[in-house]
């Protein structure tokens, strides 16, 4: 084959979360441009079991950017080199022939590694358990068409919701901190009208339950550059404002306010 | 031995039968629903939905899923849309036109009663996905839009950009968090169904291993909904995600459970063709880019020329030539096979010679190239990103790809398998498609079993049982199964030969691909039956598993799956070769019109085949369900 290449990968091997990890260096060649990174993994690990080693364990899933299984640091950045791009949609044609790649996993306290580049991002779920719901039992909707959306409202709504949860945003974060896949979360409801009822609930469960686990956001903005879906950091902002409000609410109820 | 299959369907008009099978079902009341434990294994839109919806009923739910989180199962790729019979757009849609074309799209090999079900609570969904928070398309007015979707002639698809299932599947994700939350739902992630408890004749439960720990133990319930997906994987290659299996449903198949109408399965003419042996899955499309895309291939064999300087007279529009009416928009099925014919031809294109070309440069000289940009903009990116060739310049690449299955787990109307207690929903059953399933129809079947009908009739199974505990996890019953499990595991991890699991998922996907594929005749299914088996006794004696049972091991998560695949594989083939007729995803080459297309018989094979494991994977036993049409009339298709 033509123009293949010859790389030398750096890879985080670690059994087990209570075990120490190191890093081994292997050799991969006759990789083809057209190949996906994971396709590279693929390769590697037929060498591997070839060869009598266990091969690595790397997450995926889709292989289409969208379920968000995917990712490790490549080269010391959230799913790689290219921007806009999770780590199973980066293709080798990105990379030059006699490269020395290194991965490793997501680095995050709140994120213990399982096995080698796999690691537990569940505290993302305790998130959006926290309030990451409109409460509309099934059956008890109105017609579809009862509330008009205005269409700029809905389009940022999806924004927010094109989140697809991989956790590069804490990878990336020198706080590890989750402000932007939470901000996505609370935005893509508190922007639609169906989301009001339950606004200011929904914004402090979610943003106190996220303190819980990450650290704090100090506007480096990493994030957003990590982002493989491109998340505004607009909605941090959002989210600290209703934050905010949703205080000075409860103060009210109090009568605490001037 | 099983008896005559009971379908339940019940009397009356078609638009009156699930209204009235409502009433007629028994209930369970609110105080007691609490007394009842369900299991739900998968958190894909029907998994979710399910999950959720009974959690609220107040069943006390145990939610499995082999992922990290439930919102990462396949639903969460569909692109294209959802089906709803809103009629909306004052264009003529409705409930009976929805149930009409789906089952005339289905190729009538699907049951009347169920469609008509589909298409009514096609409505209720919308409702819940918006309440929900789910951001479809909107009109500047606020309103949603819609737009017409594969080949149909009313716009009754509801859309959020290319990534619709994405969208319904954190509808349903946050729908079932409400109730991990509220405590009706028990979730468990990273643990992997792989067998089913059957006791006295009903299902009782499930055993499952933690992907982690390795720790292999009985779940038990008063009733077990898989919510499992597909079985494209069998092909290797498909457009599913890496981990979809069949190995839940296979392995209640093995306790009992009839799998049925395993031939059916959805090639989707639109995917990014495999650029390598390494190709380690297919990427969709979507089917959308058909509507101002133009599909050819060069008219020369060794067309060294690139797209743009090859002239009109030496350029193959296929479709649009054998199909001047519909052109370029032709079904699914067709649009495969007819890619199929041109690539086995020689005129294919690629270095691999392996696609067909889909040209936009009509349209950018029609409308300009921001308007395709709008239109199209995140697929085209998407294939820039893949095949690093940008598709405003040079046509993409496409060749079909396994997409959907249409076969699946035989289940009464009511979504029970003849297992008592096994219920099965979306597309791990086989009862809405029939042949083939239309656009924007799988979303809509996931949710409809999950939110809108599971719920009403597991009520109807759990009823009489009121007062009974479920089976005791420490009874006999659940260690036998159990040890069972643990043996299989270890097996594979003591069998230490030469080869990869992928290896032989290659290799077996690539037998099921050129046998069992978009063309089967007898020979080749024959042939099929007798390599499919010599590969898995090879596949038994030679794989290759490394590491343990007791922490993340991937390799071994896989050769369990891909075991099943090969004994589905063998059922496929011997469907395939019992159905002598072509009908939907299953064209025989003996069967076929004159024109080339395909050829039903109505009078032998308008039934469901559901197979009886029978002891061994050469031993199924077929039982038929009869289908009748009393409202949409047969008759063959045509797209001329």
């Amino acid at each position: 084959m033509e123009n293949t290449l010859t790389l030398t990968l750096k890879v985080w091997r670690q059994n087990s979360p209570t075990e120490s990890g190191r890093f081994e260096t292997y050799t991969v060649e006759e990789i083809s441009p057209d190949m996906s990174f994971l396709e590279m993994f693929d390769v590697l690990n037929e060498n591997l079991i070839h060869s009598g080693e266990e091969p690595i364990e790397i997450a995926s899933d889709c292989r289409e950017g969208i379920c968000g299984t995917c990712g490790c640091m490549i080269n010391g950045r959230a799913h790689g080199p290219e921007k806009a791009t999770a780590t199973c949609q980066l293709h080798m044609r990105k990379f030059e022939d006699g490269d020395t790649i290194v991965v490793e996993p997501w680095q995050a306290a709140s994120f213990p590694v399982i096995k080698d580049l796999v690691v537990d991002r569940s505290p993302l779920d305790r998130i959006i358990e926290a309030g990451g719901y409109i409460t509309v039992p099934t059956g008890s909707a109105p017609d579809a068409n009862l509330i008009p959306v205005p269409k700029d409202a809905a389009d940022t709504a999806f924004d927010a919701a094109a989140c697809i949860g991989c956790g590069a945003c804490v990878a990336a974060c020198p706080n590890s901190a989750a402000q932007l896949f939470t901000s996505a979360k609370v935005q893509h409801l508190n922007l639609l009208p169906q989301g009001q009822a339950e606004r200011w609930s929904r914004t402090e469960n979610m943003v106190e339950t996220m303190e819980e686990y990450f650290g704090s956001c100090t506007n480096h903005g990493e994030c957003h550059e990590a982002c493989p879906k491109e998340i505004p950091l607009d909605f941090i902002a959002y989210t600290n404002r209703d934050y905010v409000k949703s205080k000075r609410k409860n103060r009210n109820l109090l009568g605490q306010t001037p | 031995m099983i008896g005559e299959l009971q379908s339940l369907i019940p009397d009356g008009p078609v638009d009156e039968k699930w209204e009235s099978h409502k009433f007629n079902m028994k209930l369970v009341n609110p105080a007691n629903k609490r007394k009842f434990e369900i299991i739900v294994v998968g958190t894909g839109l029907a998994g979710a939905s399910a999950a959720a919806t009974l959690g609220e009923l107040g069943y006390n739910v145990k939610a499995f899923t082999y992922h990290d989180s439930p919102r990462r199962a396949h639903s969460i790729a569909a692109q294209g849309g959802i089906n709803g019979a809103k009629n909306y757009q004052n264009d003529g849609d409705s409930v009976y036109r929805l149930f009409y074309d789906t089952v005339k799209g289905g190729d009538y090999r699907s049951r009347e009663a169920n469609v008509h079900r589909l298409a009514e609570v096609s409505l209720n969904i919308i409702d819940q996905c918006v309440g929900q928070g789910v951001p479809f398309a909107r009109e500047y007015g606020g309103l949603l839009d819609n737009r017409s979707f594969g080949g149909a002639q009313v716009s009754r698809t509801f859309y959020a950009r290319g990534q619709t299932g994405q969208q319904l599947l954190l509808g349903a994700y946050s729908a079932l968090m409400r109730q991990v939350s509220a405590g009706s739902v028990e979730l468990h992630t990273r643990k992997e169904m792989l067998d089913l408890i059957v006791h006295d004749g009903a299902a009782r439960g499930i055993v499952v291993r933690d992907l982690i720990t390795g720790d292999i133990r009985s779940h038990t319930a008063h009733a077990v909904v898989l919510a499992t997906g597909g079985y494209g994987n069998v092909y290797y290659l498909s457009t599913n995600a890496m981990a979809c299996n069949v190995t839940a449903g296979w392995r209640a198949h093995r306790r009992g459970a009839l799998f049925a109408n395993p031939c059916y399965t959805q090639i989707h003419p639109t995917c990014i063709p495999a650029s390598d042996e390494f190709q380690s899955k297919l990427t969709l499309m979507s089917e959308s880019l058909r509507n101002d895309g133009r599909i050819w291939v060069p008219r020369e064999h060794d067309e060294a020329r690139g797209a743009s300087d090859i002239p009109n007279a030496d350029r193959y529009y296929y479709l649009e030539e054998k199909y001047p009416s519909f052109g370029n928009l032709v079904p699914r099925d067709v649009a495969s096979r007819n890619a199929k014919t041109v690539v086995d031809q020689g005129l294919g294109v690629g270095d691999m010679k392996n696609g067909v070309y889909l040209d936009f440069a009509d349209a950018i000289a029609r409308d300009g190239e921001d308007s395709i940009r709008a239109r199209y903009g995140n697929l085209f990116q998407m294939y820039e990103r893949i095949t690093g060739e940008d598709p405003y310049k040079t046509p993409m690449r496409i060749y079909p790809a396994t997409h959907y299955t249409m076969g699946g787990l035989w289940v009464n109307y009511e979504l029970m398998s003849n297992v008592p207690g096994l219920f099965v929903a979306g597309e791990a059953n086989f009862s809405d498609h029939g042949a083939n399933r239309l656009g924007a129809s799988a979303l809509m079947q996931g949710l409809a079993d999950g939110y809108f009908v599971l719920p009403y009739t597991i009520g109807n199974y759990l009823a009489p049982l009121l007062g009974e505990a479920p089976l005791a996890e420490n009874d006999a019953a659940c260690g036998e199964v159990v040890s069972e499990v643990a043996d299989r595991t270890q097996k594979w991890l003591s069998i230490n030969g030469t080869r990869s699991v992928d290896w032989f998922h290659r290799e077996l996907g690539k037998l099921v691909w050129n046998y069992i594929g978009m063309e089967r005749d007898k020979n080749g299914l024959e042939k099929a039956l007798s390599e499919i088996p010599a590969l898995r006794e090879e596949f038994e004696k030679d794989v290759r598993v490394l590491g343990s049972g007791d922490n993340l091991n991937s390799s071994l998560e896989k050769v369990g799956r891909v075991a099943d695949f090969f004994e589905l594989a063998e059922l496929k083939a011997r469907d395939s070769l019992e159905r002598e007729e072509s009908c939907g995803g299953h064209f025989r080459t003996e069967s076929q019109t004159p024109e080339g297309e395909a050829l039903r018989d109505d009078e032998n094979f308008a039934h469901v085949a559901a197979w009886e494991w029978g002891g061994a994977s050469d031993s199924a036993v077929l039982h038929k369900e009869q289908l009748e049409f009393e409202n949409v009339p047969l008759t063959q298709r045509s797209y001329k």
